[in-house]
């Protein structure tokens, strides 16, 4: 730290613009939320001029909360949300036990990639077609097994239980985490640490979970907490995946805030803070959880068990992490044949005639989205790259990682739901004529790219070995030397998967794209999910697809990126 | 062959179409012209379905090539979502530069903005085609009995149809009390839209034509009848159609192209529609199979009109009025009629038209899978707009668990 100290005066001076990057950004964040909060926060309590809205009142609240079926539409949000994520996390964590920290093989992370590149509307919708009545997996079976010549009448999607909502959310939330947890594993020597376990006796799945775990959870709690609130509020997943009468609470609120009457707008409003509400409390209440676990845990690694029995357990979760895997991989699939079909209708397992007529029909149709999808991915992902990476470095040079206090204020858009603050800041952006513009758009898919960034390159930056960059200085590098050859290329795969990750979260952004582009910003999701609304599953195919293959390239690059850099790492590893 | 040269003439008169204009007029509507050359029009449209897509790209093309004017199709998941774009300009003070020039748009969502004085007009007198338009029509008169006075222009109708599957089922309910026996000989076989969506509380609308003893109180606001005792048959019918329905009415569709969608997969053999070429269309894009029939009610069916209306706050007023006119042409309405790109019956008064524009209609044929234009001759009035969302929230307290 002496040494940190003492270089201080010269940095700031070559520097001096680093220091104000997390303030950038953070402002950059910040005024428009808390602007688009307060535009949502005074209609529910009655305040919106512009359609008579003059007192301040709780008849909104009282409008919600005498919507009929709005008890069964909080319990089933609450309860598919809270154990989506606690079925994800448990999951996660025991196919890592059972593989015990193994990094996949590059088949089973190129598995990964799809499903991680696919957006969530797309991914739900081929979901829905693989396990509804009518769909896959009942047409494999049909008839010769089940005797159906017509789908039987069971709600297997939509059903009032949320079951399909939660199962979509575990196909896309459970690879991401992994994702998570095996960039975090990067940071902790657990191969060693396993080694000295299995000397004392320790078999490996007991061991990962008492040695390794505990020394990552701190790396992937954020993840986890962005997974709790995007399963507590999503939108495009629960109207197509979760039931409609009642809805889940977000779906409410966006089929009033879209209500022919605009009266609807004040309780739309109120259903939107009580969404926030809901998720600060998970969130709290997850924290408590977190507590409970970590004194009972620690209770249990101190008396040095060596279970063998957790193995029947975690081999469990690693076979269904492998069933949702292939669910995933075959909602795509079905996406990519029902592109292709003309003419499929039950119980046909594939469709009776092909033909490339969708594609070449959309094909003038999509043109013009694709290079509005792309520049603004790509530009996006670009700026909160630069951000992301001036505020890292900036808070190592200054030695102070206490300052990322202040940026966890960028995981508000990650844990504040959408629908809470996006009307609000469509109204700023029209007051300072930028509304329908692409630096609106591009701001927009920032707020949501950046944190996802900043959360899976913060952990692997703020772990990597200060060692390597303190020889470097006392051999008489600049700290920009420094950054530049030796922190860039040592967390090169990182920084990929980040890349990767923001195109992904940015080609997924629904209501931002829309609120912030007035419509007029077309994108391929904004044009996706408008088609998926007219049902057609061969166009909705097309599109998914192509929305896919634009993250799916730089997850490609992340994964398989040349074994000589990678070479050229673990010679550094080695050397630690 | 024959068909190219129709759709060369069809073109030309497209381009003839955009420059007509009857002598009284000719002096304003060049003004308008002069003015929406090199405009770029943004038309807020709801884009469910392909065919309505690559519609509006062809007006787009005809439009650029007649008049200079650039037509981009915002695509809307819902009307209301452009409506709640106005309303946020208009909080914002945003008075003359609004991102909305032209909405699809019709009933609750036209009756919105009229309400708040957010619409532009009375426009459509100058619109030389509006002299075109059928006014024994009256859909194209009054929207969900609203009167139009000029602050929208029709360009599309609609009438409550029901498609089925003629490969499952041979018949039908032709009338509203027909329903639950019908359901009840094949149940979860039948199903409707969600109640917030208009198809299905049209079909609900359509319900209560049938049961209530008078339904003249249907065509004033809900709050000047006693709505318990009008809607009382409505949910003793409903109430012994429920149990049959798919899914057992716990869960519903969320659009028309939803339930197309279980049409298609067999999940259902029965369902209502709005467009009575919809399904003909659906079977030439390969959506529907080619069992599909469709069929009307003995005592007649709801019909409306769709409008195209422009935002006041729009910069590109002159632009929109161009559009709107050359969707009222003969050969967009041609086009729009045609099973092979929309189908369906025009909003136009065939008698007022040449005999060359005349023939653009009259050599299209009742398709197998369509609606008979026969079979629909008796089209009730849609209701007033207040009773669409009175009947679906009554409609959510009942049924909502």
């Amino acid at each position: 730290m002496g040494l940190e100290a003492s270089r201080r005066p010269a940095r700031t001076r070559s520097r001096a613009w680093l220091r104000y990057a997390p303030l950038v950004t953070v402002a950059l964040f910040l005024v428009p939320i808390a602007a688009g909060l307060l535009g949502t926060a005074l209609p529910a309590f009655g305040w919106l001029p512009a359609i008579g809205g003059r007192t301040l009142t709780l008849a909104p609240w009282i409008r919600l909360f005498s919507a009929p079926g709005i008890g069964t539409a909080i319990a089933l949000t609450v309860g598919t949300g809270l154990l989506a994520t606690v079925l994800s996390v448990l999951l996660v964590f025991g196919l890592c036990a059972q593989i015990h920290g193994r990094k996949p093989g590059r088949t089973g992370r190129g598995l990964m990639a799809p499903i991680l590149a696919a957006p969530h509307a797309a991914m739900a919708i081929g979901f829905a077609f693989l396990i509804a009545p009518s769909g896959w997996v009942v047409r494999l079976l049909s008839p010769w097994l089940t005797g159906w010549h017509q789908p039987p009448d069971i709600a297997t999607v939509q059903d009032p239980y949320g079951i399909a909502l939660m199962l979509g959310l575990l196909v896309k939330e459970v690879p991401y985490l992994l994702l998570m947890t095996f960039t975090a594993l990067g940071q902790v020597p657990a191969a060693r640490q396993l080694e000295a376990a299995a000397t004392l006796g320790y078999g490996r799945t007991v061991a990962w979970l008492k040695l390794v775990l505990p020394q990552i959870y701190p790396q992937i709690r954020l993840p986890i907490y962005a997974v709790l609130a995007y399963a507590l509020s999503v939108v495009d997943m629960a109207l197509i995946l979760g039931p409609s009468n009642p809805p889940t609470l977000s779906v409410l609120a966006l089929r009033w805030f879209t209500a022919p009457e605009i009266r609807m707008y004040f309780p739309a409003a109120a259903a939107a803070l009580l969404q926030l509400a809901i998720v600060l409390a998970s969130i709290v209440l997850w924290r408590a959880a977190e507590v409970a676990v970590a004194r009972f845990g620690r209770r249990w690694i101190a008396r040095g068990g060596r279970q063998t029995r957790l193995r029947a357990l975690t081999g469990i979760a690693a076979a269904a992490v492998a069933g949702l895997a292939g669910l995933g991989l075959a909602s795509l699939v079905a996406l990519g044949v029902w592109s292709f079909a003309d003419g499929w209708s039950f119980p046909d397992f594939l469709p009776r005639h092909w033909s490339t007529r969708t594609w070449t029909r959309q094909f003038s149709m999509v043109a013009w989205p694709l290079e509005t999808t792309l520049v603004v991915a790509v530009l996006s992902s670009a700026v909160a790259l630069v951000l992301v990476l001036a505020c890292l470095e900036n808070e190592q040079r200054r030695g102070r990682p206490a300052s990322s206090r202040a940026l966890w204020l960028l995981y508000v858009p990650l844990l504040v739901p959408q629908i809470a603050f996006l009307f609000g800041a469509q109204v700023l952006l029209t007051v300072v004529h930028l509304d329908g513009s692409l630096v609106a758009v591009i701001w927009s898919q920032l707020l949501f790219v950046l944190p996802y960034m900043f959360l899976s390159l913060a952990e692997p930056w703020r772990s990597l070995d200060t060692r390597y960059a303190r020889t470097a200085l006392c051999l008489g590098s600049s700290p920009r030397r420094v950054f530049l050859r030796i922190k860039l290329p040592l967390l090169l795969r990182p920084i990929l998967v980040a890349v990767a990750i923001g195109l992904a979260v940015s080609v997924d952004q629904y209501l931002p794209t829309l609120f912030a582009g007035a419509g007029r910003v077309v994108t391929l999701t904004t044009e996706a999910v408008t088609l998926a609304s007219g049902g057609n599953r061969r166009i909705t195919g097309v599109f998914a697809l192509l929305q896919s293959v634009i993250p799916l390239a730089a997850y490609a690059l992340a994964i398989g990126m040349p074994a000589r850099l990678q070479f050229h790492r673990r010679q550094a590893g080695s050397t630690a | 062959m024959i068909r190219a040269k129709a759709l060369q003439a069809a073109a030309a008169i497209a381009v003839l179409a955009c420059l007509w204009v009857p002598p009284a007029m000719a002096g304003r509507w060049r003004n308008i012209l002069a003015q929406a050359r090199g405009q770029t029009v943004y038309f807020d449209a709801w884009a469910g379905d392909e065919r309505m897509d690559a519609y509006i790209a062809w007006v787009a093309r005809q439009v650029f090539a007649c008049c200079d004017i650039t037509l981009r199709q915002v695509p809307l998941e819902a009307t209301s979502q452009a409506v709640s774009q106005v309303i946020a300009q208009k909080a914002a003070g945003d008075n003359t530069d609004g991102t909305v020039d032209l909405i699809w748009i019709n009933g609750p969502n036209f009756y919105a903005l009229k309400r708040r004085g957010l619409l532009y007009g009375p426009f459509t007198q100058r619109l030389p085609n509006t002299a075109l338009v059928n006014t024994h029509d009256k859909a194209n008169l009054y929207d969900f009995t609203v009167p139009v006075a000029g602050y929208e222009s029709p360009w599309r109708t609609a009438q409550l149809v029901f498609v089925y599957n003629s490969a499952y089922v041979k018949h039908v309910p032709l009338g509203i009390s027909a329903f639950p026996a019908w359901a009840k000989r094949h149940p979860g076989r039948f199903t409707f839209p969600q109640v917030q969506n208009f198809l299905g509380v049209a079909f609900l609308e359509q319900a209560l034509y049938a049961l209530t003893p008078d339904p003249s109180v249907l065509l004033r606001p809900v709050r000047t009848a006693d709505f318990a005792t009008v809607t009382a048959p409505l949910w003793a019918w409903y109430d012994r159609l429920r149990p049959y329905l798919w899914r057992h009415g716990r869960e519903f569709p969320a659009s028309g192209p939803a339930e197309r969608e279980l049409l298609q997969d067999g999940e259902i053999d029965l369902m209502p529609s709005f467009n009575p070429a919809g399904a003909a269309a659906d079977v030439e894009a390969g959506l529907l199979p080619r069992s599909v029939r469709t069929v009307g009610l003995t005592h007649g069916t709801i019909g409306n009109t769709s409008f195209v209306a422009i935002p006041y706050n729009s910069p590109h007023k002159a632009g929109a009025m161009v559009v709107a006119n050359f969707l009222l042409s003969p050969a967009a309405q041609a086009r729009a009629g045609n099973v092979r790109y929309l189908g369906g019956p025009t909003v136009l008064d065939v008698a007022k038209l040449t005999a060359a524009e005349r023939a653009l209609f009259t050599a299209q044929s009742d398709s197998p899978w369509g609606a008979r234009r026969a079979a629909l001759r008796r089209v009730l009035a849609e209701p007033n707009p207040t009773w669409a969302r009175r009947l679906a929230e009554a409609w959510e307290r009942r049924y909502t668990p």
